[in-house]
């Protein structure tokens, strides 16, 4: 899951070419705004069919939080 | 005039005004609501209690809905959403963040929620989490502001959500509001004009400044923490751009604009204070009671669009 979630990111935050690991938060290290982090969060509701709602974001700092939270959601992939 | 907002919030005219920390208290809001707007008290930074005070004193000078803005970094947010509904308020404008958990207990009280966004993408997540309508801000405006413009917001928002959309930044008259329709928006927020309305309690000199302003006197303070705010060029503001520029840190540019808003508001210190204001403060020329500002924008406004 994470490769694609990598790819993800990199998509809609333009940051081709950095690493990104499960530790990598989205604000710190990919400077990321708020704004940034609604889109990121669609791209992966209709990539993996799960709706996050908005009072859960505040949950999502990590790449690898955002794994976990699809996974808690019953995703496999 | 009718539109989905003004059906919406029970309001004569789809002209709100913004929920501005310190500037937007009880006596705006009410001028505002009475004359057939939607008043705002802006809570800021402000107490649950102070906000409370507040709106009991619309409460008494007006029948009319009148809403209040949260802004949601504001440490006693979570009391203050439960002071709307506790006195029974209409409206609630949300900035500064996201309101998905009070969504839940403020659709059940029947609260119409209207979060500001600033991009289409926030619009579509708060549209799902229950939005009754948002109000689609551009970096135009004053205060706190985002990195888009009304031109270029409007028109992407309102593609993007079905509830209706209010436009604001940069609209002070009839054919900003004329504008605004032709973009797709359903209603109007003006805060500056606002700010030197006859029932706006800033200090004269704040009013003063305001109306002195030329469109190239404000600047963006602020870029460089993620949170720019935009204010009339003053002592301060050159300060602080001199200081980010050297590349200061977070903390010493805080200090530099640590309760500076009220500074200018209350007590008139305009060279040390934030002045905030948006770009169109150069179109605000008197001070005018609202219900003035109001019928003024109006009658323009919808000339404007019926030879159009």
């Amino acid at each position: 899951m994470l490769e694609r979630v990598k790819e993800i990111i990199e998509e809609q935050l333009n940051v081709e070419g950095v690493e990104i690991t499960e530790e990598t938060r989205f604000k710190e290290d990919l400077e990321a705004d708020s704004l940034d982090l609604f889109e990121l969060v669609m791209a992966f509701e209709e990539e993996y069919g799960v709706e996050i709602p908005s009072e859960d974001l505040e949950q999502i700092t990590t790449v690898g939080s955002i794994i976990k939270y699809m996974q808690d959601k019953g995703v496999n992939a | 005039m009718k539109t989905r907002i003004t059906e919406l919030l029970g309001i004569e005219y789809p002209i709100i005004q913004g929920g501005m920390a310190w500037v937007a208290e009880h006596n705006l809001a009410a001028a505002v609501s009475e004359a057939g707007g939607l008043g705002i008290i802006g809570a800021g930074g402000a107490p649950a209690e102070f906000v409370r005070e507040q709106i009991q004193k619309v409460k008494e000078a007006t029948q009319k809905p009148f809403g209040v803005n949260i802004m949601l970094m504001n440490p006693e947010a979570d009391a203050i959403a439960q002071v709307v509904v506790d006195e029974g308020v209409k409206v609630v404008t949300t900035g500064a963040g996201n309101p998905g958990k009070y969504m839940e207990m403020w659709k059940a009280a029947g609260v119409k929620v209207v979060p500001v966004v600033a991009s289409a993408g926030m619009a579509k997540l708060m549209e799902r989490g229950g939005a009754d309508a948002v109000i689609a801000e551009g970096m135009e405006s004053g205060g706190h502001i985002g990195s888009i413009t009304t031109m270029a917001l409007v028109p992407q928002v309102v593609d993007a959500v079905d509830i209706p959309v209010i436009a604001a930044g940069g609209i002070a008259d009839g054919r900003g509001f004329a504008a605004a329709f032709m973009l797709g928006a359903e209603a109007v927020q003006l805060g500056t004009r606002f700010v030197a309305a006859k029932e706006s309690i800033v200090h004269a000199n704040y009013k003063a400044m305001l109306i002195k302003a030329k469109d190239i006197d404000s600047a963006v303070t602020g870029m460089s923490t993620g949170h720019p705010v935009r204010s009339i060029r003053n002592k301060m503001t050159k300060e602080y751009l001199k200081m980010e520029k050297e590349g200061a840190d977070f903390m010493e540019l805080e200090k530099l604009t640590l309760g500076s808003l009220r500074k200018a508001v209350t007590e008139g210190d305009v060279v040390n204070g934030t002045v905030m204001a948006g770009q169109i403060a150069g179109l605000v020329k008197k001070e005018q009671p609202c219900k003035e500002i109001i019928s003024e924008i109006m009658e323009e406004g919808l000339a404007l669009m019926r030879s159009s």
